[in-house]
Parts: C-alpha cells; sequence; structure tokens
C-alpha cells in the first residue's frame, strides 16, 4: 500500500493507443480518414476503370452542344437549336417558378387550415382536419398523378371552346389561360411610379415609428400607407390613357393564344403540391399558435391592448418563432418534391438536365452532378436564410 | 344556532335544499350545438356554408363510389353500360371492376401466382416480428391473427357460395397464422417477449428466403416484385435500415472528434439537401460506375441500399434533436459513473434520446412509406408504376379516380395508423414520466 503512485511508465506500447485518453481521439480519426481516403478512392478507381471500359469520359462539353429537343413552358426565350446550357437554365427557372408559386399558394393554405382547425366552429374544425389528415398521410406523387389525370381526362378540350365566349379565364385539357397585361407606351412610367411609392411607403413607416418611439403619438399608418400605394399610380395611369391592358386568350385554329398559357403539367403540379404541403403548413401553424401561453394574452388585455393589436405585437411575434423554422424547411420539401415533375411531364431542371438532356447524351454522371449541385445550392441558401432568420429571433437569455 | 342570526340577518335558509339540475340552456345537444356552431353570426354562417358543402359533396361521393358502382366488367365501356342501363342515362359510377380484375398485380406485381402464399406468410411474419417491439404482451397478434382468420372464413364462405369452391382457407397462411396465434395466446405475456424478439432478429433472413426463394423454394428473381409487395420490401428495409444507420449519424455527428463529425455533417447534409428522385437515379444509372466492373447486382438491391442511406440521413437529424434535448447533465452523469463511452449511450442516453424523438422517428418512417412511391419514376411496378400500363391498356383506357383512389386509400390506411401509433406511444410514454 505504500508504494507510491509516479507518473506513468514512460515506455509506450501499441494498446495505448486506443485505451489512452491522449492517444485514442486522434487515432481513431486517422482510422477513420483512412477507410475514408480508401473507400473514395476505390470508388474513384472503380469509376474511371468503368468508364474507359466504355470508352466514355467525364466532360462538360455536351453543355455547349446543340440541345435538339422542346421545351414547352419556358420564362425566357429557348428552341431547339439551343445548347443543353440553356435547355437546364430554362429547367432551373421552371424548378424556381413551381418552387415560388407552390410556396406562396401552400402558406396561404395552410395558415387558413391551421386556423380553421383551431375555430371554435367545430364543423369546420373537424372538416379541416380531414383535410390535413387525408392529404398528409397520401404521398404526394399520387395527387400529382390524380390530379394531371383529372385535368386530362376531364376538362374539356381546346376545340369545345369554338363559338364560345371564353371570357378572362379558360380551363382546357392542353392547360389553362389567364390573362396577360400588355404594357403600351408610358405602361413603365406607371410601374416605375408603383415600385417608387413602394420604397416611400417602407420610408415613411421608418419614420412614422421612430416618431412614435420618440413622442409616443400614433399615426393613421393603414390609411397613409394605402394612399402613399395606390394614389400615384392610379393618377399616372390615367393622366398618361390608361397604358396599361390585359390580353384575354383567344381561340386561334386548334388552340388558344394570347394571354398567359400554363400548361396542364404545371398546373397539376402546383395544385397537388400546394395541397399536399400546406397540409403539413396547417400543422405547424397549428402548433406554433398553440404554444403561445394563454397567458400572454391575458397580459396583453391588462396592458390594456385591443385584440388585433394584442394579436399582433404580443402572440404574433412569439407564434412566428416556432413556427418560421419548420415553415422554412417545408418550403424545402416543396422544392425538392417540385423535381416529381417529370411524372407529369413538366420541364423542370430534373426534367431537362436530368432527363432529356441526360438520356440524349448518355452523360449520367455529369448531368447527375450537376442535377444535384443546384439542389444543394437551392437548399444551402434556403438553409442560410432561416438560419439567419434563427439568430435574429433568439431569444436573448442572461 | 340559527336562533342568534335569526334576529340580525332578515332570512336564513334552515333546510339544504337539493341542487337544481343545470338550465337546459347550458347542457345537453342544443347547448352544444348553440355553442359549438352558432355561437355567432359568422359561425352560424361558417356552419351552414359547411353543412351545405358537405350534403353537396358526401352524397355525391357515397352514390358514386357505393351506390352506383360495378364491381363486375370485362372492360371501362362495359360498365359504363351496366351502370347507365341500371340506373338510367347520365348517371356516373365507379368502375370498381378494373380493381377487382388487376388486384393480383396491384398487390404483388408479377409475382407468380402459384408462389403468392409465399409474400403472404412474409407478412404475417413480419406483423409477429413487430408486435413485440411495438406492444409489450402479445395479445394484439392473437387479435391480428384471430381476425385474419375470419376473414379467410368469410371470403371462403363468399366464394362457397357464389363458387362453389372453397377457395384458398386450408393454405398456407391460414397454417402459419393459427401456429402463430396460438403460440402467442399461450406464450403471450411480458416475461416470454424477450423469445420473441430473438424471432424479430431472424425474420429478416427468413423473409429473405421467404420472398427471394432458395434451397426448396423455387428462386424468384426481384424483377418479378411489384405491387405492393415492392413498396413493403423497400418501406420495410428502409425503415429496419435507417434507424441503426441514424443512431450512428447522429452521435457522429455530436461527437468530439472534429475529422468523424465533418464526415457526417457532409453526409447528412448532402443526402437532405438533394431530392430522392435523383439519389434514384443514382441508383438507376451510376452505381453500376463506382462497383468494381463487372459486378452488377439488380436494381431493386440498388434502390434498396439509396432508400436506406437518404432516410438514415433524415433519421440522424430527428435523433440529434433528441440527443440534443438531454440535459448536460446526463452526459456528466454517466462519465461520473465511469461508463464508457458505448456503454453511457446504451444504458443512459440513448434510452432517453430515442424516447424525446419518438414522434419524430415515426414522422420520418410515414415519410420514408410515402416516398417509396418514387421508385415508379425510374421504373419500377410499384403500384403507381402499375396504373400506367393498367392505364392504357385498352380495356381500361380513361379510368383515373378508381385506380389512384384505391393506391391512395391503401396509403393512407398505412400511413395514417402508424401517426395513430405514433400518438398511443406519446400517451404511454408521458404516463411514464408522469410516475
Amino acid at each position: 500500500m505504500s508504494v507510491a503512485t509516479g507518473a506513468p511508465p514512460p515506455t509506450f506500447r501499441i494498446d495505448m493507443l486506443w485505451r489512452d485518453e491522449r492517444y485514442r481521439s486522434g487515432f481513431i480519426q486517422a482510422i477513420a480518414m483512412i477507410i475514408l481516403m480508401l473507400g473514395v478512392a476505390w470508388l474513384v478507381n472503380n469509376t474511371i476503370e468503368n468508364l474507359s471500359a466504355l470508352g466514355k469520359d467525364f466532360d462538360f462539353g455536351f453543355l455547349w452542344q446543340s440541345a435538339q429537343y422542346d421545351i414547352n413552358q419556358r420564362l425566357i426565350e429557348y428552341n431547339n437549336q439551343d445548347t443543353n446550357a440553356r435547355a437546364a437554365l430554362v429547367g432551373i427557372l421552371n424548378t424556381l417558378l413551381i418552387a415560388v408559386m407552390g410556396c406562396v399558394s401552400a402558406t396561404f393554405l395552410g395558415v387558413v387550415a391551421g386556423v380553421l382547425r383551431l375555430s371554435k366552429n367545430w364543423l369546420i374544425a373537424r372538416l379541416m382536419t380531414v383535410y390535413v389528415e387525408t392529404f398528409r398521410n397520401v404521398p404526394v406523387l399520387i395527387w400529382i398523378l390524380l390530379v394531371a389525370a383529372v385535368v386530362n381526362e376531364s376538362l374539356p378540350s381546346p376545340r369545345a371552346f369554338r363559338g364560345v365566349d371564353t371570357g378572362a379565364f379558360v380551363a382546357t385539357n392542353r392547360g389553362f389561360y389567364i390573362p396577360a397585361p400588355i404594357l403600351d407606351a408610358g405602361g413603365g412610367i406607371v410601374v416605375g411610379i408603383f415600385l417608387a411609392s413602394i420604397v416611400a411607403l417602407i420610408i415613411v413607416r421608418r419614420w412614422a415609428r421612430k416618431r412614435q418611439d420618440a413622442t409616443g403619438e400614433q399615426l393613421p399608418l393603414f390609411w397613409i400607407g394605402l394612399g402613399i400605394l395606390l394614389v400615384p399610380a392610379v393618377l399616372a395611369y390615367f393622366v398618361l390613357g390608361m397604358p396599361i391592358r390585359l390580353e384575354y386568350p383567344e381561340l386561334k385554329g386548334f388552340n388558344f393564344g394570347g394571354g398567359i398559357y400554363m400548361r396542364d403539367s404545371l398546373v397539376a403540379l402546383w395544385l397537388a403540391l400546394s395541397l399536399y404541403t400546406g397540409a403539413f403548413i396547417s400543422e405547424i401553424v397549428r402548433a406554433g399558435i398553440l404554444s403561445v401561453s394563454h397567458g400572454q394574452t391575458e397580459a396583453a388585455a391588462a396592458l390594456g391592448l385591443r385584440p388585433n393589436r394584442a394579436m399582433r405585437l404580443i402572440i404574433l411575434p412569439q407564434a412566428l418563432r416556432v413556427i418560421v423554422p419548420p415553415l422554412i424547411s417545408q418550403y424545402l420539401n416543396l422544392t425538392k418534391n417540385s423535381s416529381l415533375a417529370i411524372a407529369v411531364g413538366y420541364m423542370d431542371a430534373t426534367g431537362t438536365l436530368g432527363g432529356i438532356t441526360l438520356n440524349q447524351t448518355g452523360r449520367e454522371m455529369e448531368c447527375i452532378l450537376l442535377l444535384m449541385g443546384f439542389y444543394l445550392i437551392v437548399s444551402l441558401f434556403i438553409s442560410t436564410v432561416m438560419n439567419i432568420y434563427n439568430s435574429r429571433v433568439k431569444l436573448v437569455e442572461r | 344556532m340559527s336562533g342568534t342570526h335569526a334576529h340580525t340577518v332578515p332570512y336564513v335558509a334552515e333546510t339544504h335544499y337539493p341542487a337544481e339540475p343545470a338550465p337546459v340552456s347550458t347542457t345537453g345537444p342544443i347547448a352544444w350545438l348553440r355553442e359549438n356552431l352558432f355561437s355567432s353570426w359568422l359561425n352560424a354562417a361558417i356552419t351552414l356554408i359547411c353543412l351545405a358543402f358537405i350534403l353537396w359533396i358526401v352524397p355525391g361521393i357515397l352514390d358514386w363510389a357505393v351506390f352506383k358502382s360495378v364491381w363486375h366488367a370485362k372492360s371501362l365501356s362495359e360498365c359504363r353500360e351496366i351502370i347507365v342501363q341500371t340506373y338510367g342515362e347520365g348517371t356516373t359510377g365507379a368502375c370498381w371492376a378494373v380493381i377487382h380484375e388487376r388486384l393480383g398485380q396491384l398487390l404483388y406485381g408479377f409475382y407468380p401466382v402459384d408462389q403468392r402464399w409465399r409474400p403472404d406468410v412474409t407478412l404475417l411474419l413480419l406483423i409477429t416480428a413487430m408486435i413485440p417491439l411495438l406492444f409489450q404482451t402479445m395479445r394484439p397478434l392473437v387479435v391480428v391473427m384471430a381476425a385474419l382468420i375470419g376473414v379467410k372464413i368469410l371470403i371462403a364462405a363468399y366464394l362457397a357460395v357464389t363458387e362453389n369452391t372453397l377457395g384458398s382457407l386450408f393454405g398456407p397462411t391460414t397454417i402459419v397464422a393459427i401456429v402463430i396465434g396460438g403460440l402467442a395466446y399461450f406464450f403471450g405475456d411480458t416475461h416470454h417477449r424477450t423469445r420473441w424478439l430473438v424471432f424479430t432478429i431472424v425474420f429478416p433472413i427468413l423473409a429473405y428466403f421467404l420472398l427471394w426463394g432458395g434451397i426448396i423454394l423455387e428462386p424468384i428473381p426481384s424483377s418479378r416484385f411489384g405491387g405492393f409487395l415492392l413498396t413493403m420490401v423497400i418501406g420495410v428495409t428502409g425503415i429496419a435500415g435507417s434507424l441503426p444507420l441514424g443512431i450512428l449519424l447522429a452521435l457522429g455527428r455530436q461527437s468530439k472528434l472534429p475529422i468523424l463529425r465533418l464526415i457526417c455533417v457532409t453526409f447528412i447534409e448532402f443526402i437532405r439537401g438533394v431530392p430522392l428522385i435523383t439519389l434514384l437515379f443514382v441508383a438507376s444509372t451510376l452505381l453500376n460506375y463506382f462497383l468494381p466492373p463487372g459486378t452488377n447486382f439488380d436494381l431493386i438491391l440498388r434502390v434498396l441500399i439509396m432508400v436506406t442511406l437518404f432516410a438514415s440521413a433524415y433519421m440522424a437529424e430527428v435523433i440529434r434533436g433528441g440527443l440534443a434535448a438531454l440535459p448536460k447533465g446526463q452526459y456528466e452523469a454517466s462519465d461520473t459513473l465511469g461508463l464508457t463511452y458505448w456503454q453511457g449511450m446504451r444504458l443512459i442516453i440513448l434510452p432517453q434520446a430515442l424516447k424525446i424523438s419518438i414522434p419524430g422517428i415515426v414522422n420520418t418512417f410515414i415519410g420514408l412509406f410515402k416516398d417509396t412511391t418514387l421508385v415508379a419514376v425510374i421504373g419500377l411496378l410499384d403500384p403507381l408504376g402499375l396504373t400506367n400500363p393498367i392505364r392504357s391498356d385498352a380495356n381500361w383506357n380513361g379510368i383515373v379516380w378508381e385506380l389512384y383512389g384505391f393506391i391512395a386509400f391503401l396509403f393512407f390506411v398505412c400511413c395514417w395508423g402508424m401517426s395513430r401509433y405514433s400518438m398511443y406511444l406519446e400517451t404511454r410514454l408521458r404516463a411514464a414520466d408522469r410516475r
């Protein structure tokens, strides 16, 4: 017992690598690194051998060759003589288009359904529960295919509208037509004035808030804002002789011309994605509202705030802290789910780059790499936005 | 006692009055209606609009799906003729005959008809393997097997009346169901659970043998797998594989070793950042490039690998949430007790972290199960993949609602069941916390 426990023996034994705290972490990491390197080397080596056996190389030159296929729904000019890169760009813009449209309508649907599920009205709360459970528990691909099939099979063909006064909106089995705004000479000025008044509105609101902080006086901001927003633009519109008009779709030959054309696949994808994601968002909204304790509402009332003010100043900011992070990840999900466009023939990034371009050029490796890169950039961008938001609304603790 | 007060107070109650019943206006159905449906003008208006909507849509759907539907026909046009003949011009009804004719295909794909008892038995064994994981006793298994035998008897009786055959009442499924049900009835108590769990561990090997065949069973290439069988194979494999992988990835992401952490973070964020469909493209076109020249294993196995990797990244994030939610004291306590890293994880940290993340885990399972439909895009014949050949069949050209409705219903039942089970588990675990 009297033997003093001196310093550990300085000799290094091999089992100290995994038994001794000092060496263990370095040892494990070195092993992990070696295994990873070997694995990657093995995969790369296999790939090189396989590619050379097939006589293929790894080259992005195909992007600058002519694509040789048409894209029927596009935001920028494109024809089948353009390059594969431009086709991919058209696809990427289409993905972003459906993502933005879907996010807006899914948020709207989700907020309405989420609030109504908490309604005191028993019937509508139950109805909304049925909506949410039906859409959440069935795969989104079924919804997309079902809506596409219904649009294709049950809507009339363009020919059925011959001799019928169609009005502003037309729904055919080839797609939907909505009026297109046409800017005549001077139309740009009206739009410019409108944009300028939006900027003015933001400045005025800032000023009003500073004034309220300093003096405690409030301005009737809603009416002032409405005035700033509408009056100059409406005045300019009439002074310049109504330079903006709507172009209605018209039947020309076998199909409609004029107006904005939304392909059936776009409509199907949009409807299905917004209904599906809306169901998820409604659960998020509901959970967010329920997460604000009732004491907060009572405290706001005790401070003498009117209900709408209490909602705007007390409840919503707290609920939003819970709602926004999962909401943004739903946006991300919607964007990723929009790649299912390939099932209904909507030409998004997956349909062009990962679909026809891949099949025509046979460059699987390059196409899928680019495609994954695009989706990764989008999702990294969205998570960056989320992180910024999270750090801004984080509870400041002691 | 009351005497002293009687002089100073105008009125003193000296007898006990029985309590009056609450006013009619605050109890009973009328009050419920008033409170929940007609509390204000706005509410009343909403109620009426909802009622109108329900009255408009529900009878229509019932009429279409049940009362004016056709179960036996050779083609869609024959269906429509029957409906028009029976109910008059202009009526529409569901043509469930397509489901009746293609049910085998939708459930088993192109699995040989005389071998279809094998997936059936596998499903029974799957239920048997899952019950000890999901419940404390084996009683639910008795209920399931009894219900199944009951249904089989009903079907046999129906077939005996209509087609004068006994059908498949005495097939392998019935025997297995009776054996399992009996075992669960006699050895179904909590203290037998460990033995049933041993079966759970053996089950994957058994399932592989049953489905793919070998030794005494006729081998079936997986290209013949399809329909709901394929969905179940992909879904269950993905679920079973993603949980352990996800736990490892989550632990790696929480680890103090920077290189290990970096590897795990990169993997998780990469998988979560790309859509599943691109990973399935990798499975269908690229995976063969990554493997040594000459290896060529089949598409379904490649898809299984990709789906499992995909789900494990999501699982890792859910479990990481559970790990992060544990108070730091738990980690410190396990260190203080002198437990090694793995002992501490196994005995202290993971049981609690997994319990917290159960709702998330089940949600991931539901998501994965729904995502299995995506394999239709790369040409596998899951139920959705089968809709295309059925819809382009000349006999059934133009069928939409019946087909998608049936598939959607199957998925709904599975996913809804899973979400209900997660709610049940949450209450049970919360009760354990309350003490």
